[in-house]
C-alpha cells in the first residue's frame, strides 16, 4: 500500500492559470515604480550618453572619431596623467586601508582605553572637506608651514616636498581613511566569539587564529574598502588641485580641459579615462561581494574582547598617532583662519572671515550651500526612501524591480566630474540630436540647467548608492509579513507604508538626512562645472580663493564649512534623540 | 492500495471518510444529515518555482467551522499551500473556491481571511490596541464601534488590561494572543495559522495551542493551520492533512491518520513505528526472517515484499507464564539499549532470527524494574495481530 507521486506537470491541468487581478493599488504602485526607474534614467543613465558622444568630436562639433583618444595616448604629458592618477589611487589604497584596519581593530578587538573617544575621532575627518584637508596640509607642511619652519623657527626644519604625490597621498588618505574605517569596524564587528572559542581550545596561536579566523570574516569588507578608497582617491578633485602642484592627475587634467582650455571634446576624452577604471573597480566588487554568504548567523554569539595589556597600549599609541593627525590638521585650519598674517603676524581675529575684500562669493556662497545641502538632504531622502521601498517590498513587478535596484547601484561608479560633465552636456543642450539619425527633439529638462535645481539633482543622484542601500538594509530587517498581514485587514499599502514602515526605519532616513547634507555641503567634483555664476557655492569658493593665493580665506571658509557640517550632525543627534524618546516609546521596556 | 489505484487519492481526498466538523461546527450539522456544502474547496493546486515543483495536484475540501492542520516536514509545501489560499501566492495553476466564490484570481486584499505568523508580525510601533484597531480604523468605523469591538477582541484572547502595551513589553505567549485577536477584528469567514506557535516556549506552546482550539471551536470559524509539529496537529485539529514532498499523503481525523496510517511515510512522521522487512507467505502471513507473523490486515499479494509496521505502545511484553498461551507472534528479542525517559523507558531490541531490524518498545518504569530488564535480557514480544499494518515494500 502506496502513495505514488503523482506525475507533474499535469499535462492539462483542470484549471489553467490566470493571472491575479491588478487592482488599482497595484497600478500605483506600478506607475510609482515606473516613474522611480525613469527619473533614474534620467539622472544617471542618459546624461552618459552625449558625455561619452561628445569625446568622438572635435571642439568645434565635427565626428573626428578616435581621433582624441589617440591624441590623448600620444601626448605624454596627458598620458602622463592616467598612470599618476593611477599611482596615487593604489597607495592612498594601501596606506588607507592598512590604518583603518588596525584603527578598526583596536576598536573592535581590543580593550584598549578611550574607545568611545577614538571612535568619534576617527570619523572626524567625514565632515572635512577633502580640499580642507589640502590646506590644513598647506599650513603643516607647505612652504610656510609650521612643520616646514620647524615650528617658525623653535624646531629644526623639515620639508617633506609636499606639492606633488607625497600631499596628494597625505590628502587622500586623510579622506579615505573614515570612509574605510566604517566599513572595517562593521566587518570587524560581525563575528561569532565561538568560532575564537573553537581556534583556542583547538590550540591555535593567536597569530594562526588571525589568519585563519579573523581575516577571512572581514574579506569582503576589506576588498570592499579597498575598492572604495581606490575609487575615492583616483577620481578626487580637491586635493590634487590645491597640493598637487605639477603633478598632474586626469581629475585636475579635465578641469583643465574644460575650464581652463573650454576643450570640452578632450575633457568628455579625459572624462572616459577616469570612468572605465572606476567602472571595472565597481564591477570587480560587485561580482565579488555577490559570492558572500552569511559567516554569522542570528545565532552568533559576540565577541567579548580580553584585556591584553601590550597589545592594549600599543594599539591606544597607534590610535592617538592616527586620530592626533586628523586632528592636529583639522586644528591647523581653524587656527590659520584666525591669524592674521601666517606666518608673520600671529596675532588672532576674524579679519580673514570677512570675505568681502576676495573673490568665490563670500557668505552668499556660504549660504546658497547651505540652502542646496537642506534641499539636498530632504528631496534625497524622500527619493532614496521611496524608491527603496518600492523595490524592497514591492509586489510583482520583478523586472522593473530588478532594474531599478541596478539603477540605484550605478552612482556608486560614477565620478563626480564625470556626472557633473555629463549634466552639463545632457541638460545645456535646448535640443536632443538622435544619435545616427536627423532627428532631433526638445529637451524638456533644459528649463532646469543652471538653476539650483540642478545642483540638487546632481547631489542626489551623486550620494544615491550608499543612501539607497542604507534604506535598503533598514527595510530588509522589517518583517516582510506586515505587508501580508495589512493586505489581509485591506489596509491599502501606502497606508502601511506611512503608519508602519517609516517610523520603524526613522533613524536611517534620519542618518540619510545627514549623509546627504554632510555631502552636499562638501562636495566639490560633481559640481563645479554645473554650479552658475549667479550661485556660488561655499565649496567651490574655497578653490577659487586658493587658485587667487587668499589661502586664509579659503582656511576660513573650509572653517565654516567644517562647522557647519559637524553642527548639523550635533542639532541632529539632539534632534533624533528627542524624537525617537517620543515616537519610539515602543523601543522602550 | 497499490499504485494502481492511485487516482482513488484524489477522490478520497476530496470526500473524507470521516467529517468531525459536523459534530463540533457552530452550524450544529448532525452526523447522519447530508453532507455541508465545503466552505474552502481547493481544487488541483500545483505549485512550482522554477524546476522545483511544490505543490502537486492538491485537492481539499474544508468544512464550515472546521479545523484543519497542514501537517508535514520542512519543504513538504504545506506553507506555500496557505499562503495560495491567502493569494500571497499565486499558484501555478488551479482553483481556490471560498465560500462558494472562486478566488483564485484575487489578490488578498480581495479575499476574505484572517492570518498569524509565525513570527507575529505585529506592528512594533503600534500598541496593542492600535493592532487590533488597525484593520476597522481602515474600514472606517465608528470610533465607538471600533472601541467595543477591541475591547470585546482583547477579552476574547484574555488579554483585558493590556492594551495599552507595546509588543516589545509583552511576553511572545501575549504577542501571539494579540496577533490573533487581530486577525480576528474582522470577522473574517477564515482563519490562517502559519505554524503561529512555534517561536514560543514548550510550556507556553501547550497552553495556547489548547487555548486556541477551544476558541475556535467557540467561534465556530473555519480554520486551516500550518505546522511540522505532530503532537500539536494531533491535539488540536479535527482533521489533519499530512503533506509530503508536495502532495497530500493521507487526510484524516487525527486517530484515523494515528491508528490507520495509509503510508510508511505518515506512519513513521506520526508517532513512532517499527517496521519489519518481509515477504507475504499466505493472505494473512508474512513472514520476517524465521519468523512467521499473523496479519489479517494485510491486502498484499502472496510472495510480495512487504514492511510489516506496529507501534512501540502496541507491543506487548509477555511473562513467561504468558508466553505458553499465546501460539502466535511471539518474538523473542534481546535488549540492545534502554533510554530512560522519565515516564519510563524506551527500550530497542533485536528479534531472534531477524538481523536486520530493530523493535522499540514503551515500557513504565514499573514493568521494566518487575521484568528486571538490563541490556542483553530477553524478551517475550507480542504483536497483536489486528494491531499490525503491511505496507508493500519500497
Amino acid at each position: 500500500m502506496t502513495v505514488t507521486t503523482p506525475k507533474f506537470p499535469t499535462p492539462n491541468p483542470l484549471f489553467p492559470k490566470r493571472q491575479q487581478v491588478v487592482t488599482r493599488e497595484d497600478w500605483l504602485m506600478r506607475i510609482l515604480l515606473g516613474l522611480g526607474t525613469l527619473w533614474l534614467l534620467v539622472g544617471v543613465v542618459l546624461p552618459l550618453f552625449p558625455m561619452i558622444g561628445r569625446s568622438f568630436f572635435d571642439p568645434n562639433g565635427n565626428w573626428i572619431g578616435l581621433a582624441n583618444y589617440v591624441k590623448y595616448l600620444t601626448t605624454p604629458s596627458l598620458v602622463s596623467a592616467f598612470f599618476n592618477s593611477f599611482f596615487i589611487g593604489a597607495m592612498s589604497m594601501m596606506i588607507a586601508v592598512g590604518l583603518a584596519f588596525l584603527y578598526a581593530y583596536a576598536l573592535t578587538r581590543t580593550q584598549m582605553p578611550g574607545k568611545l573617544a577614538f571612535r568619534v575621532l576617527g570619523m572626524l575627518p567625514l565632515y572635512i572637506p577633502p580640499l580642507a584637508h589640502a590646506i590644513g596640509l598647506i599650513y603643516l607642511f607647505g612652504n610656510k608651514g609650521l612643520v616646514t619652519t620647524g615650528f617658525l623657527g623653535v624646531f629644526p626644519k623639515w620639508d617633506i616636498g609636499l606639492y606633488g604625490p607625497v600631499g596628494i597621498i597625505i590628502g587622500e588618505v586623510l579622506y579615505c581613511f573614515p570612509q574605510a574605517l566604517v566599513i572595517m569596524i562593521t566587518a570587524l564587528s560581525l563575528t561569532d566569539a565561538r568560532l575564537y572559542e573553537a581556534a583556542e581550545v583547538l590550540g591555535s596561536t593567536p597569530l594562526k587564529t588571525f589568519f585563519t579566523v579573523t581575516l577571512p570574516s572581514v574579506k569582503y569588507g576589506l576588498i570592499s574598502a579597498l575598492f572604495v578608497c581606490f575609487t575615492l582617491a583616483f577620481t578626487d578633485f580637491g586635493v590634487p588641485k590645491v597640493v598637487g602642484g605639477n603633478f598632474n592627475v586626469l581629475a585636475t587634467d579635465i578641469y583643465k580641459q574644460v575650464i581652463g582650455q573650454q576643450n570640452f571634446s578632450m575633457g568628455a576624452t579625459v572624462s572616459v579615462f577616469l570612468l572605465v577604471p572606476t567602472v571595472i573597480a565597481f564591477v570587480v566588487d560587485r561580482i565579488i561581494q555577490r559570492r558572500q554568504t552569511a559567516l554569522v548567523s542570528a545565532k552568533a554569539v559576540p565577541l567579548q574582547p580580553k584585556s591584553h595589556p601590550p597589545l592594549d597600549w600599543l594599539m591606544f599609541g597607534f590610535c592617538a598617532l592616527v586620530a592626533g593627525f586628523t586632528i592636529a590638521v583639522l586644528l591647523v585650519i581653524i587656527f590659520a583662519s584666525l591669524v592674521k598674517v601666517w606666518p608673520y603676524d600671529l596675532t588672532l581675529g576674524f579679519k580673514n572671515y570677512d570675505f568681502s575684500t576676495v573673490g568665490g562669493g563670500g557668505y552668499r556662497a556660504f549660504w546658497n550651500s547651505i540652502r542646496m545641502s537642506f534641499y539636498t538632504a530632504i528631496v534625497g531622502t524622500v527619493a532614496v526612501f521611496m524608491g527603496a521601498y518600492l523595490v524592497e517590498k514591492g509586489r510583482g513587478m520583478k523586472w522593473l524591480r530588478s532594474a531599478n535596484y541596478f539603477l540605484s547601484t550605478l552612482p556608486l561608479a560614477l565620478p563626480g566630474l564625470v556626472l557633473g560633465l555629463s549634466y552639463v552636456f545632457f541638460f545645456n543642450n535646448k535640443i536632443w540630436w538622435i544619435p545616427f539619425t536627423k532627428i532631433a527633439i526638445y529637451n524638456p529638462f533644459n528649463g532646469i540647467y543652471g538653476t539650483m535645481a540642478i545642483l540638487v539633482l546632481c547631489n542626489v543622484i551623486h550620494f544615491y548608492t550608499v543612501c539607497f542601500l542604507t534604506a535598503n538594509t533598514a527595510l530588509k530587517q522589517i518583517d516582510p509579513e506586515f505587508e501580508a498581514v495589512s493586505a489581509s485587514m485591506r489596509v491599502p499599502f501606502y497606508k502601511t507604508f506611512w503608519r508602519v514602515t517609516v517610523p520603524l526605519s526613522l533613524p536611517a532616513i534620519l542618518e540619510i538626512g545627514i549623509y546627504y547634507f554632510v555631502n552636499a555641503m562638501i562636495t566639490i567634483s560633481a559640481i563645479v562645472f554645473l554650479y552658475p555664476p549667479s550661485l556660488p557655492l561655499a565649496a567651490v569658493a574655497i578653490v577659487n580663493m586658493d587658485d587667487a593665493g587668499d589661502i586664509a580665506a579659503a582656511a576660513a571658509m573650509s572653517t565654516l564649512v567644517v562647522l557647519t557640517s559637524i553642527g548639523v550632525r550635533i542639532l541632529y543627534w539632539l534632534f533624533t534623540r528627542g524624537l525617537q524618546q517620543r515616537s519610539q516609546a515602543w523601543l522602550q521596556r | 492500495m497499490n499504485p494502481s489505484e492511485q487516482p482513488a487519492l484524489a477522490v478520497t481526498s476530496l470526500q473524507p471518510a470521516t467529517t468531525p466538523s459536523r459534530q463540533t461546527s457552530a452550524y450544529g450539522v448532525v452526523d447522519g444529515l447530508a453532507e455541508p456544502e465545503p466552505y474552502l474547496r481547493i481544487e488541483d493546486i500545483n505549485k512550482s518555482f522554477g524546476n522545483f515543483v511544490a505543490l502537486k495536484n492538491i485537492f481539499l475540501n474544508v468544512y464550515p467551522g472546521e479545523f484543519v492542520c497542514l501537517l508535514g516536514p520542512s519543504g513538504c509545501g504545506k506553507t506555500t499551500l496557505l499562503r495560495i489560499i491567502a493569494g500571497l501566492e499565486e499558484q501555478t495553476s488551479g482553483r481556490v473556491i471560498q465560500g462558494g466564490k472562486n478566488v483564485s484570481n484575487l489578490p488578498p486584499a480581495q479575499r476574505d481571511f484572517g492570518i498569524v505568523f509565525q513570527s507575529y508580525a505585529l506592528f512594533p510601533n503600534l500598541t496593542a490596541t492600535q493592532n487590533v484597531a488597525y484593520g476597522l480604523q481602515n474600514a472606517k468605523r465608528p470610533r465607538a464601534e471600533i472601541d467595543r469591538r477591541v475591547a470585546e477582541l482583547l477579552e476574547t484572547v484574555g488579554l483585558t488590561g493590556m492594551g495599552q502595551k507595546y509588543p516589545s513589553q509583552m511576553s511572545g505567549g501575549q504577542q501571539q494572543r494579540v496577533a490573533l485577536a487581530r486577525a480576528l477584528a474582522l470577522s473574517p469567514g477564515l482563519l490562517l495559522l502559519d505554524e503561529p506557535l512555534s517561536a514560543l516556549d514548550a510550556q507556553v506552546r501547550v497552553k495556547l495551542r489548547t487555548e486556541i482550539a477551544s476558541l475556535q471551536k467557540r467561534l465556530g470559524i473555519t480554520t486551516v493551520m500550518v505546522t511540522h509539529d505532530q503532537a500539536e496537529a494531533l491535539a488540536m485539529a479535527d482533521r489533519i492533512v499530512v503533506m509530503d514532498k508536495g502532495y497530500i499523503a493521507q487526510v484524516g481525523a487525527p486517530r484515523a491518520v494515528y491508528q490507520h496510517p495509509r503510508n510508511p511515510f505518515v506512519a513513521n512522521f506520526i508517532g513512532v513505528m517499527n517496521f519489519l522487512q518481509g515477504v507475504v507467505v499466505a493472505p494473512d502471513q508474512v513472514r520476517c526472517g524465521n519468523l512467521v507473523l499473523l496479519t489479517p490486515n494485510n491486502q498484499a499479494a502472496v510472495n510480495q515484499p512487504v514492511r510489516i509496521a506496529i507501534r512501540p505502545e502496541d507491543i506487548r511484553v509477555l511473562s513467561v507464564a504468558e508466553a505458553q498461551t499465546h501460539s502466535q507472534n511471539v518474538i523473542s528479542a534481546e535488549v540492545q539499549s534502554m533510554e530512560y525517559m522519565g515516564t519510563g523507558y524506551l527500550v530497542t531490541c533485536a528479534p531472534d532470527g531477524n538481523a536486520k531490524d530493530q523493535i522499540t518498545i514503551d515500557l513504565s518504569t514499573f514493568e521494566s524494574g518487575a521484568l528486571g530488564l538490563e541490556p542483553g535480557s530477553t524478551l517475550r514480544l507480542y504483536l497483536p495481530p489486528d494491531q499490525v499494518q503491511v505496507f508493500a515494500a519500497e
